[in-house]
């Protein structure tokens, strides 16, 4: 089966793109557009183009992951698109083929991947105190700082039960509800995901010469000048 | 746009809120950043308002972030949420109301999707039946928790002992209010007012007495961006809405911001840190930032709870200068001091923008 047939089975293309007349408001009120090299109008026009070759392009290139999933586009498309619906399946097939470690902020599913499966699968939460470092967030503050570093007393003081049993702000999430969560996980092809993910990252560390470790740690922090607007 | 088109708009996305009976489901993000809104959000209903919001420990992330940083399929993150129906209907709820936008959009985006493709709700009705053993009834109301504090808006005033006027002049504080995208964006006749005219923060605003700023990057995204955000490499993006939205906002001085969504205040405080450290620009008055507040913070504020109760210890943008102009009282030596008074030391100032 060809990538456009791949593609158009996703719910979200079949929501996002009916026949787009490349006007352009997408682009116009897209706050990434205005930041980086990116045209959400040309990424419809290429997908309505039904041609493979560059819809494998696209699934390689670094344009599909500037998006900021914000929908503007959707508020404002006079044809009632939705680019960042279409965005968000070309993501998913280009992770599924391993498409995404051919560039740069493709390979930041990696660092994602083990940060926000990991807290669901281990907290129940997307984001935990427990993973959130104020090393790797410093623009939270001096504040910040002092916060996570008396956390369960500012905590306490915020009325939080933080890791605490019964209902309640930043709780312990029950066993037995993570556990559901894992299930989920392996029914709905979220575990799968997180492999494939990890098996295509290992084979790119593996091409660029690098340990896992660095691959990661790199993914989460380079950022070359070429994806910028002047 | 003549005034009768307006209205016509407006009438389209007025919104049915239940009155009583709220099944509550908790923010990622707010637990971590805001966390003592969302305690006021359940003191204010329950305790102040006598209304019964139901909370089980049972319930976890609806797996929103994770879905829009790309990291799991449509199909996990659907029957997550189903998970969560499933223990609505079984604590015998049929309203329910999450406390983030980012929940409120994957809820609603789920449901519609559901509605237009049966099929999909059947398949995942199934993977929930194989994964937790759990059926479930779709909500009769989707609500998001500031559409309810926005439905009793009034019944707050009324029993508020301040307004959001200055004390000196008896005028209007200025109030800029920031809808998180993911609110009305996707789906507008889901939010109080629509995408063009979301009302839900304005009508607080008004019904506590201040005055609502326009400016032309009013509906412009704070940049939170899930993966513009969550990766470092890519934070430069975050920052670089934030600073378009306020030196859009600078003209018209506003006295405060209220946001309703769980990013959003977190972003629009911390880049007005970080970008008075990279430049040296602070764009409240006499060298502080503007506040962000959250709905709950103000809300608490009117019906005069103690800042420090309210946990604005954890904003990095001073917000004494905002409750100075109120009039509202508070002890500057109990900022940051910890449960029954334990010191607990105390966080640095910023270089540049003024703290205390």
């Amino acid at each position: 089966m060809g990538l456009y047939e791949e593609l158009i089975k996703d719910y979200r293309v079949k929501e996002g793109l009916h026949t787009c007349i490349n006007c352009g408001t997408c682009t116009a009120i897209c706050p990434a557009a205005e930041f980086y090299k990116y045209d959400p109008r040309k990424i419809m026009n290429i997908v309505q183009g039904k041609d493979d070759a560059q819809i494998e392009e696209l699934l390689r290139s670094e344009t599909i992951w500037y998006c900021g999933e914000c929908f503007s586009c959707v508020t404002r498309c006079p044809r009632k698109n939705g680019p960042g619906l279409v965005i968000m399946a070309l993501r998913d097939l280009s992770i599924r083929l391993g498409f995404f470690t051919s560039s740069e902020k493709g390979r930041q599913v990696l660092p994602l991947t083990h940060a926000m499966t990991g807290n669901i699968l281990k907290y129940g939460y997307c984001i935990h105190p427990k993973t959130f470092r104020w090393e790797d967030h410093q623009e939270s503050g001096p504040v910040w700082k002092w916060h996570t570093e008396h956390l369960e007393k500012s905590l306490e003081r915020q009325g939080a039960n933080y890791m605490g049993e019964g209902p309640g702000v930043l709780r312990r999430i029950p066993q037995e509800s993570l556990d559901e969560l894992k299930a989920i996980f392996d029914v709905t092809g979220g575990t799968e995901r997180i492999r494939l993910v990890e098996k295509f990252s290992e084979q790119k560390a593996k091409e660029m010469g690098m340990t896992m470790e660095e691959y990661e740690r790199r993914t989460f922090e380079d950022c070359s000048e070429e994806h910028f607007n002047e | 746009m003549i005034y009768e088109g307006k209205q016509k708009i407006w009438s389209d996305y007025q919104k049915e809120i239940p009155d009583d009976h709220w099944y509550y489901v908790r923010s990622c993000i707010r637990q971590n950043f805001f966390p003592a809104s969302e305690r006021m959000f359940t003191e204010i209903t329950k305790n102040v308002l006598k209304k019964d919001i139901y909370e089980t420990p049972y319930h976890t992330t609806c797996g929103g972030i994770a879905y829009h940083c790309d990291t799991i399929p449509q199909e996990t993150v659907m029957t997550i949420v189903a998970r969560q129906f499933a223990l609505m209907t079984e604590a015998g709820y049929e309203n329910y109301v999450p406390s983030c936008i980012t929940s409120f959009g994957n809820y609603s985006e789920t449901l519609e999707t559901w509605r237009e493709f049966p099929e999909l709700e059947a398949r995942i009705r199934e993977n929930l039946w194989k994964s937790c053993r759990r059926e479930f009834n779709k909500p009769k109301y989707l609500a998001h928790s500031s559409d309810l504090i926005y439905h009793w808006r009034n019944e707050i005033a009324q029993k508020g002992k301040f307004r959001l006027v200055d004390k000196e002049t008896g005028e209007p504080l200025r109030i800029v209010e920031h809808i998180g995208c993911h609110y009305a964006k996707m789906f507008p006749h889901k939010g109080v007012g629509g995408a063009e005219y979301p009302y839900v923060l304005a009508g607080m605003v008004e019904s506590w007495g201040g005055q609502v700023v326009d400016y032309p990057e009013r509906r412009h995204c704070c940049g939170y961006g899930f993966r513009q955000y969550h990766v470092k490499a890519n934070r430069g993006y975050s920052v670089s809405n934030t600073y378009k939205k306020f030196e859009s906002m600078e003209p018209f001085h506003p006295d405060a911001i209220i946001t309703n969504c769980p990013g959003c205040p977190y972003f629009l405080d911390r880049w007005q840190y970080v970008i008075s450290e990279q430049t040296g620009k602070t764009y409240g008055r006499n060298g502080f930032g503007i506040p962000v507040f959250t709905y709950e913070e103000i809300a608490g504020l009117v019906l005069g709870y103690d800042p420090w109760d309210l946990g604005l210890q954890l904003h990095q943008v001073a917000v004494e200068p905002f409750l100075d102009k109120i009039g509202i009282e508070y002890d500057p030596k109990a900022k940051y001091l910890g449960l029954n008074k334990e010191d607990i030391l105390r966080p640095g100032l910023p270089t540049s923008m003024k703290c205390f």
